[in-house]
């Protein structure tokens, strides 16, 4: 074969295979729409979202109590990741010595590497009861939202510590010839510099909690209720889908497939976002 | 370097088709028997496919266990997932029998499905060893089910918030204690929802304020079985017709069963089969 | 008021920053030591090479397991690498930066943030119900290349794109047309960080669970073809966990798991290493 048509050939074989993405992509959205859409015709866009009651057996299909339970549990992580992983990005970028650095860094890749089955079980066998000497029967946002957060921790750790270390040199060396203790430059100059980073991992981080599945059915109880404290159990969006599509029929499981359409929006929604705001934050600095 | 980027690939490729033969080899593609196949009377390796509900499963396993030791040939595959499960994934093909813990729906009657009884099983009300009330009525277990009674005080206990631990809905031990014992009143939104039997014996096992449902199978001593209306949760009980909360255990196929499946039923429901199925606490189908 | 002095600031700052570190590697020795300390007496020879007897107490080993854990990730990666690898070579070499392409980015890009469960979901409907795979390993490992396709294609490409320009320059001075350049000297080169990026893969791979939970089915045994079903290494705890009392057997599960993640990802973190190193020393 000439070398030439193996050279045509590859060319085209490597551009499917990268459209291919692309393809799934769309193959994605369209085949959840497909079996999700005839939710809204039967039971209308605005009662499936903001419904308040899930009863397949009766009929009912509203989300809102899911769209609760999973906001609940968002919020919940976030609150505690987001103070934690800017500690700690800000040690790992700023304050630590190269030797601390080097030990930290893989821990916190490796918080990554566990898979959210044992989180959960830890969750399950320690956090359950310890919540259920507090109050209410362990299965509750406050136990979900501590797990979440050690899923959401290193997203947060590692793009935050990214865009502090992307901010230039010459705004830390002129706040420190200023005077500045290093702190004050952190808090005050270097900080608001990566600030679009770190709003990128949050949003990011905010993506991962949303679309956590298993760790969740262990923990959070899967009452379809509004969560009205942090020891209520309640049920995420995608823990609905996953304990009731094995057996779901008809218009069930089409509804399902709507809650699928619904988080699917949601979480392109959110990265669009945060692809946005990482890009207006490089381009902020290159200008300066 | 000719050829060295197709030399690296070959390794893994090499690699990942030797496992596929290798694991080829050693069995065969998983045979679905359709009804009006010749049943294999020959020694030929096959495999049954069980799934649904969690209550028939640990009976299924040790069924199909027995079933292997007496035709060495014929392995049997028990998955859960719950009696609705059962039903849909009988229905569609997906495995050889589904199984279920409660009668069929009125619009799952359409879906071709023959139906061989099991055995009969109790569901029992289900409380913490330490819980110190040991009998409630039929209402009351309604009422607190229902969200409406929210603290044992109100049935003689501690003045203790009563968690209530139930199944998800496709579950057919809810369906049934749903119909016999709910009857028109819903299970309390604020239920935790626990996906088998086993779940909810861990979570009513590990909460001194919680109340569940589960199947006679399995009850054991992390838990206790609160009597209702004075009749103890026992199989005898049970057998006399006292016991208030009885439900069928269900094998389903599409259509008569045939070739190994039809032998695995038959065997089931024969003496053999039987002894097991009472063996596990459950009440024999006749 | 008097005001607080930056000094006294800093030091509480610090404080902040260094606690935050701290309960960071807290959470990490806490799951992974309690998990490990708790399955370490159910972690011998027999556990690993038994069958799950099923049954309420989860009597039996992991063998199946194991075996359905590595066939699925087998087959996973043997239908990814080429794709995943064919993208990463068009994106890095063959490309222009032109509307096309940023489509084809964007679609990476995108499908890389989608929650597994959805890509779940989309395996439910078109491999198992629609082309009527069934839960299968087969089903799995096709929603398992969906899903790890954005991570393959992203870090091949960076392994490419690693490679120094002088390769490609010398290999076209010498009249190599494009494929055979990027054949027969980039690929090479970038071998290691391809590796790499297989590794990563699989990690994710074993702790997958929610796409599977939807595709693989939750038979415990011995898969015979490409057709059965099977669970991995993470179903099984899940289920484990979830269905039985044997919360020992779970954790001695999870600490197979984790023993398993920590030589994956101390692999990929020396593999690429070395990989820098090399490029390092190269034109």
């Amino acid at each position: 074969m000439s070398r030439h048509f193996m050279d045509r050939l590859a060319r085209y074989v490597v551009f499917v295979t990268a459209t291919l993405s692309f393809l799934i992509l769309l193959a994605i959205a369209v085949f959840i729409v497909k079996e999700g859409a005839p939710t809204f015709e039967k039971v209308g866009v605005l009662d499936f979202l903001t419904g308040g009651v899930w009863r397949p057996g009766q009929g009912q299909y509203g989300i809102l109590a899911m769209i609760a339970g999973s906001a609940a549990v968002t919020a919940g992580s976030l609150l505690l990741a987001i103070p934690l992983g800017i500690a700690c990005a800000i040690l790992l970028a700023e304050v630590a010595p190269s030797g601390v650095r080097r030990f930290l860094r893989p821990a916190v890749e490796l918080l990554v590497g566990i898979p959210s089955v044992v989180y959960g079980l830890v969750g399950l066998v320690l956090l359950v009861p310890a919540v259920r000497h507090i109050g209410g029967n362990g299965f509750s946002v406050l136990a979900a939202s501590i797990v979440l957060m050690a899923m959401v921790l290193p997203t947060v750790i590692s793009i935050s510590e990214d865009s502090i270390r992307a901010v230039p040199v010459a705004y830390k060396e002129g706040a420190l010839a200023l005077g500045a203790t290093h702190w004050q430059t952190i808090w005050r100059v270097i900080l608001p510099a990566a600030r679009s980073g770190i709003g990128a991992s949050i949003v990011l981080g905010m993506g991962r909690a949303v679309g956590e599945t298993m760790a969740m059915i262990m923990v959070i109880g899967n009452s379809i209720v509004f969560p009205k404290s942090p020891l209520d159990p309640a049920r995420t969006l995608t823990g609905n889908i996953a304990v009731e599509i094995s057996y779901a029929t008809g218009i069930h499981e089409d509804a399902l497939f709507a809650t699928g359409i619904v988080l699917f929006l949601f979480i392109v929604l959110l990265n669009s976002i945060a692809v946005v705001t990482l890009k207006r934050g490089t381009h902020a600095q290159s200008l300066a | 370097m000719a050829g060295k980027k197709k030399r690296w690939l070959a390794l893994p490729v090499a690699v990942v088709l030797a496992s596929m033969l290798a694991l080829a080899g050693c069995g065969e593609a998983a045979t679905t028997e359709e009804p009006g196949d010749s049943p294999p009377a020959k020694q030929e390796k096959s495999t049954i496919t069980e799934a649904g509900s969690t209550t028939v499963q640990p009976v299924a396993e040790k069924l199909g266990h027995a079933f292997t030791r007496k035709y060495p040939d014929v392995t049997v595959v028990v998955q859960g997932g719950g009696s609705s499960t059962g039903v849909k994934s009988a229905a569609a093909g997906t495995v050889d029998i589904g199984a279920a813990s409660r009668e069929l729906k009125e619009s799952e009657k359409t879906l071709g499905l023959v139906t061989h009884v099991l055995a009969q099983d109790g569901i029992a009300i289900v409380a913490h060893p330490s819980q110190v009330v040991s009998d409630l009525s039929k209402e009351q277990v309604r009422d607190i089910f229902a969200g409406e009674i929210t603290r044992w005080s109100e049935v003689g206990g501690a003045d203790r918030e009563i968690h209530v631990v139930a199944r998800e809905e496709g579950s057919g031990t809810r369906a049934a204690f749903e119909e016999m014992v709910m009857g028109e009143v819903l299970i309390g939104a604020g239920a935790i929802l626990q996906a088998s039997n086993g779940a909810v014996r861990t979570a009513v096992a590990g909460d001194a304020d919680a109340i569940g449902f589960l199947s006679f199978g399995y009850i054991n001593d992390t838990i206790k079985a609160l009597s209702i209306n004075g009749v103890a949760a026992t199989v005898a009980n049970t057998n006399s017709g006292k016991y208030p909360v009885v439900r069928p255990l269900l094998f389903l196929t599409k259509g008569q069963p045939a070739g190994v499946v039809k032998q695995f039923i038959d065997f089931c429901l024969g003496p053999e089969g039987q002894a097991i199925v009472e063996g596990e606490g459950y009440m024999s189908a006749y | 008021m008097r005001r607080v002095s930056p000094r006294t600031t800093q030091a509480l700052a610090m404080v902040y920053v260094w606690g935050g570190g701290i309960i960071t590697v807290l959470i990490l020795v806490v799951v992974i030591g309690y998990v490990l300390v708790q399955g370490a007496p159910g972690l011998s020879l027999d556990f690993l090479l038994t069958a799950p007897q099923g049954g309420l107490s989860g009597e039996g080993g992991i063998s199946t397991v194991i075996v359905s854990t590595i066939y699925l990730v087998a087959v996973t990666v043997a239908m990814l690498l080429p794709i995943g690898l064919g993208a990463a070579i068009y994106l890095a070499e063959y490309a222009a930066d032109n509307r096309l392409t940023r489509v084809i980015r964007y679609g990476v890009e995108t499908l890389a943030g989608v929650p597994s469960i959805i890509f779940g979901l989309f395996g439910f409907a078109l491999f198992v119900t629609a082309l009527h795979l069934n839960f299968s390993i087969l089903s799995g490992a096709l929603t398992l290349v969906c899903l790890l396709l954005p991570t393959m294609i992203r870090t091949c490409e960076e392994a490419m794109k690693a490679v120094p320009y002088g390769y490609r320059e010398a290999a076209l001075a010498l009249g190599a047309t494009r494929w055979q350049m990027t054949s027969r000297v980039l690929l090479p080169a970038a071998l290691p960080g391809i590796v790499t990026a297989i590794i990563l893969c699989v990690g994710r791979a074993i702790e997958e669970t929610a796409c599977l939970y939807v595709t693989l089915g939750g038979s415990a045994a011995m898969p015979t073809s490409l057709l059965s079903g099977g669970r991995t290494l993470s179903l099984h705890v899940f289920y484990l966990a979830m269905e039985t009392n044997a919360f020992e057997k779970a954790m001695a599960t999870g600490a197979v798991l984790i023993i398993t993640i920590i030589a994956i990802n101390t692999l990929t973190n020396w593999l690429s290493y070395r990989f820098q190193r090399r490029m390092r020393g190269a034109v």
